[in-house]
């Protein structure tokens, strides 16, 4: 079976410097995958790549089998959302306009907008617990507002691929909570960039990034061990079981 | 809710060409000679077929060749000067962005004139034609420099395309006087300039045959591009992740842009402001979505320029002002009040 989606060998240039360089992976149905790596890294690079937003210099990414680059621009955001890592807009729209955005792959101008559009929207906007604010003006938002109603605008594009570029950001500790059980629960498949170690836990995979490479890929249990840490962050781990849940729970001290 | 939604664009449906009707008519009832209302009806009855009457020759063709006709023109103008302002404040996110201020109008005045001078023919349509090559190179040449200028996103770079704007205004138009001054003949050159300052003296049926087509054209491929000119919202990265092929969009929108102001050019010379002020009082009434924004911006660009023709008629008694000098009167503190606005956020 050709997977969903698939970077072959991808690299990216800027500048004279690789900022990704020969990256693959396949993506399993259902699977959520972290990207994890220090800033700079190139995580949000690779999701760029991911989305077809960000032509590879060398390698490739595959969506159902095909390059991006033979899929028309519509045919792939029906397919797939990307939550940036930041979005912002001087307009004066509201809450609810801006998730309805998320429909415009599936309208065109002469498919109107109809109750299952609007359906969609609503609940997308209950799903990260918006649904209350979706009158309100986008510049009266919160950082951690905004942040959910991108992730609203992308359910509502209803795709088979979800991209976040650190979803979490901004959020308060019940939203990140909120907004990771969310992703984890979403029947499709999910690559979500994160830093907090704890977050990465709960994905299927991670991929950890360093200059560009993946430096590890797989199970996070396994992947995110002490050494692997205290290599790519530069910092002390100290991995403690949680006494009463067992859950695994990260202290870290900077290495100078 | 949505039963009351299509109630209300329901009413638009036929508020919207009555108001632009009412328009028409304000514009050829009023003007420099007065001349009695029911004369006027007469004259548009005899015309229209509806009545054999017998009219003063004098008034029949003041009204139906002179009022009429020009504003019939004043109307696509200031429908396509109003639309091609929304488009390119939507693409280029730019809330003053407008082809008066972006240099496209003086591009295509030099591509005009050019074509005038040099004798090379076709009429109006080699004027448009040679106005449409002016505006686009004018729009290629300020994009290219406030690319280069840089500046990122956010206000800076705003301010940086609106300076690349007057650059190109400064230069375009510096290319229009030299071109005159080089081939045109003292006459020629005199009724260049009154022309370029924007005005519709001139205007006959024979210009509405190129102006009513463009700007249903126009108005066509705006409405056809709603839902990509909502995907810009969030900026063109946002939009291409919505699936906007952003190329083709750019490419069919902005030489839309071009070719609308171009034609309008070619006809009335460059009319500033109308692209600045109405659709950001049409934001303010309908808001900012372009399913009715499209529309509202379309109609009221078409009244705002017929009632502003009509101030130029009227304002100094005996005396007819390009009306680019009343779109300017307006539109200048509506540039200032959007500036001003654009700073508090
Ligand atoms: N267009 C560009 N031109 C030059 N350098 C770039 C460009 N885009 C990204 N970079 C560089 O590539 C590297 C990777 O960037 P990227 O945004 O992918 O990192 P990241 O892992 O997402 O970082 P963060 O955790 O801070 O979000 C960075 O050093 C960045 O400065
Ligand atoms: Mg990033």
């Amino acid at each position: 079976m050709t997977p969903l989606l698939e970077v072959v060998a991808a690299s990216r240039m800027a500048q004279g410097r690789a900022i990704v360089s020969d990256i693959s992976l396949r993506l399993q149905p259902g699977e959520m995958l972290g990207l994890v790596g220090p800033n700079g890294s190139g995580k949000s690079t690779l999701l760029g790549m991911m989305a077809g937003l960000i032509r590879p210099c060398r390698g490739q990414v595959r969506l159902k089998g095909l390059p991006m680059q033979a899929l028309r621009r519509r045919r792939i955001a029906q397919l797939l959302a990307l939550v940036a890592q930041s979005a912002e807009t001087a307009e004066r729209i509201t809450v609810r306009q801006a998730v309805e955005l998320g429909r415009i792959p599936r309208l065109g101008p002469l498919r109107p907008w109809r109750a299952r559009d609007h359906e969609a929207v609503a609940a997308a906007l209950k799903a990260v617990d918006m649904a209350h604010l979706a009158g309100r003006d986008w510049s009266s938002l919160s950082g951690g507002e905004r942040q959910r109603a991108h992730i609203a605008r992308a359910l509502a594009q209803a795709p088979r691929i979800l991209l976040l570029d650190e979803p979490t950001n901004h959020l308060d500790i019940h939203h990140q909570i909120a907004i990771l059980d969310l992703i984890a629960g979403l029947s499709v498949t999910t690559v979500v960039a994160l830093h907090d170690m704890h977050h990465a836990l709960r994905c299927d995979r991670v991929l950890v990034m360093r200059a560009g490479r993946c430096a590890a890929l797989g199970p996070p249990a396994q992947v995110l061990t002490p050494g692997l840490i205290r290599d790519i962050f530069a910092v002390k781990a100290e991995i403690i079981p949680h006494p009463r849940t067992g859950r695994p729970v990260f202290d870290f001290e900077r290495l100078c | 809710m949505r039963a009351r939604a299509a109630r209300r664009s329901g009413v638009w449906l036929w508020l919207a060409p009555t108001l632009l009707a009412a328009a028409l008519f304000f514009g050829v009832a009023v003007g420099e000679t007065r001349i009695p209302l029911a004369t006027v009806i007469d004259v548009l009855a005899v015309q229209t077929g509806l009545s054999q009457r017998v009219l003063d020759p004098i008034d029949a063709s003041v009204i139906w060749h002179y009022r009429l006709s020009r504003a019939v023109v004043a109307a696509c103008g200031g429908a396509s000067l109003a639309l091609s302002g929304l488009i390119l404040q939507a693409l280029l996110r730019n809330p003053l962005a407008e082809p008066y201020l972006l240099g496209i109008s003086a591009g295509a005045s030099t591509g005009a004139v050019l074509i005038a001078v040099a004798g090379l023919g076709g009429g109006l349509v080699g004027m448009s034609a040679g106005a449409f090559a002016g505006a686009l190179s004018a729009f290629a040449l300020v994009a290219g420099l406030a690319h280069v200028a840089g500046g990122g996103a956010g206000p800076r770079q705003a301010a940086v395309i609106i300076l690349a704007g007057i650059a190109g205004s400064q230069m375009f138009n510096a290319l229009t006087a030299l071109i005159i001054a080089q081939s045109a003949s003292a006459e020629q050159a005199r009724g260049i300039m009154f022309w370029l300052l924007g005005n519709l003296s001139g205007v006959r049926w024979p210009d509405s045959w190129l102006a009513v087509p463009v700007a249903v054209l126009g108005l066509a491929v705006t409405l056809w591009h709603i839902r990509t000119l909502d995907a810009f919202a969030f900026g063109a990265e946002a939009a291409a992740a919505l699936g906007i092929d952003l190329r083709r969009a750019q490419a069919v929108l902005i030489a839309t842009a071009a070719l609308v102001t171009a034609v309008m050019v070619s006809i009335a010379g460059a009319i500033g402001f109308v692209g600045l002020v109405v659709p950001h009082a049409m934001r303010f009434l309908v808001g900012t979505r372009h399913g009715r924004l499209v529309p509202a911006t379309a109609l009221a660009g078409a009244v705002f320029l017929v009632l502003s023709d009509v101030v130029s008629r009227i304002v100094i008694p005996g005396q007819v002002l390009p009306i680019g000098v009343i779109t300017a009167l307006i539109g200048a503190p509506g540039f200032a009040l959007v500036m001003i606005r654009g700073r508090r956020r």
